[in-house]
């Protein structure tokens, strides 16, 4: 994936199981504006599932993932109040 | 049957009082209001100790008659008193090591986004229990409050 230009929030749940890492990720893309950008770094290796469908089911919309030594990087776009 | 605003509702029973038990309903609780869910919680007969300050940070796990006990233990031995003792505390253990959420973490995130937390008022006569003896936040119903709250969830589970 292209990583977005911007990130305007770093959310680091490295280390955290399920359910904490949606949970935080509810509280932090509160605290962004429509349009910015939610990084959530994760070790968790549900991650992606999870975050797939919390994005679906959220109605934000998740730009892209990508791993790296275990550690996770999901971009998530804030496109719902 | 979905409620007509869309927003999606999960209603759980939860309907056992050991520390394995006690994680699913919370766990499904507050992943749901992570992704902007509607939650409750129907807790009854032993299910209600997980809501109880005096018993929630003092579940067990039993030793007893349970076949997926990490050192399989026969029924005899599991029966041993000090045994539930041990098992609970290497449930513990692993719960601190692996950074799982403790249950009144989860409990925490249920309340702050407005989950139905609902005692069993059946329960609480029939065990003599006190709303007072129960943590902050809990609403005392009956069986028909819960259905009524389930009969517009998208999921409904009895644990």
């Amino acid at each position: 994936m292209d990583e977005p230009s911007q990130t305007d929030k770093v959310l680091d749940a490295k280390g955290l199981l399920c359910p904490i890492p949606v949970i935080k990720a509810r509280k932090a893309i509160r605290e962004i504006a429509l349009g910015q950008v939610l990084r959530v770094e994760a070790t968790d290796k549900g991650a992606v599932k999870d975050f797939e469908a919390w994005a679906r089911q959220t109605g934000n919309e998740l730009i892209g993932w990508t791993e790296n030594g275990g550690v996770y990087l999901f971009y998530i776009r804030k496109a719902k109040e | 049957m979905s409620k007509a605003n869309g927003v999606k509702r999960v209603a759980l029973i939860a309907s056992k009082g050991t520390l394995d038990m006690a994680y699913p309903p919370l766990i499904l609780a507050s992943t749901a209001i992570s992704m902007d869910w509607e939650a409750g919680i129907f807790f009854t007969f032993y299910g209600l100790d997980i809501i109880k300050k005096a018993k929630l940070e003092h579940l067990k796990v039993p030793s007893l008659a349970n076949p997926a006990m990490p050192v399989p233990v026969p029924n005899i031995i599991g029966a041993l008193p000090g045994m539930t003792a041990m098992a609970t505390m290497m449930m513990k253990s692993w719960i601190k090591k692996a950074h799982v959420a403790t249950l009144p973490d989860l409990l925490d995130v249920c309340r702050e986004g407005g989950a139905r937390l609902i005692g069993c008022q059946m329960t609480m006569d029939l065990m003599g229990v006190k709303k007072e003896e129960l943590v902050d936040g809990i609403e005392v119903g009956g069986a028909a409050t819960f259905l009524e709250y389930a009969s517009e969830a998208d999921v409904s589970l009895f644990i």
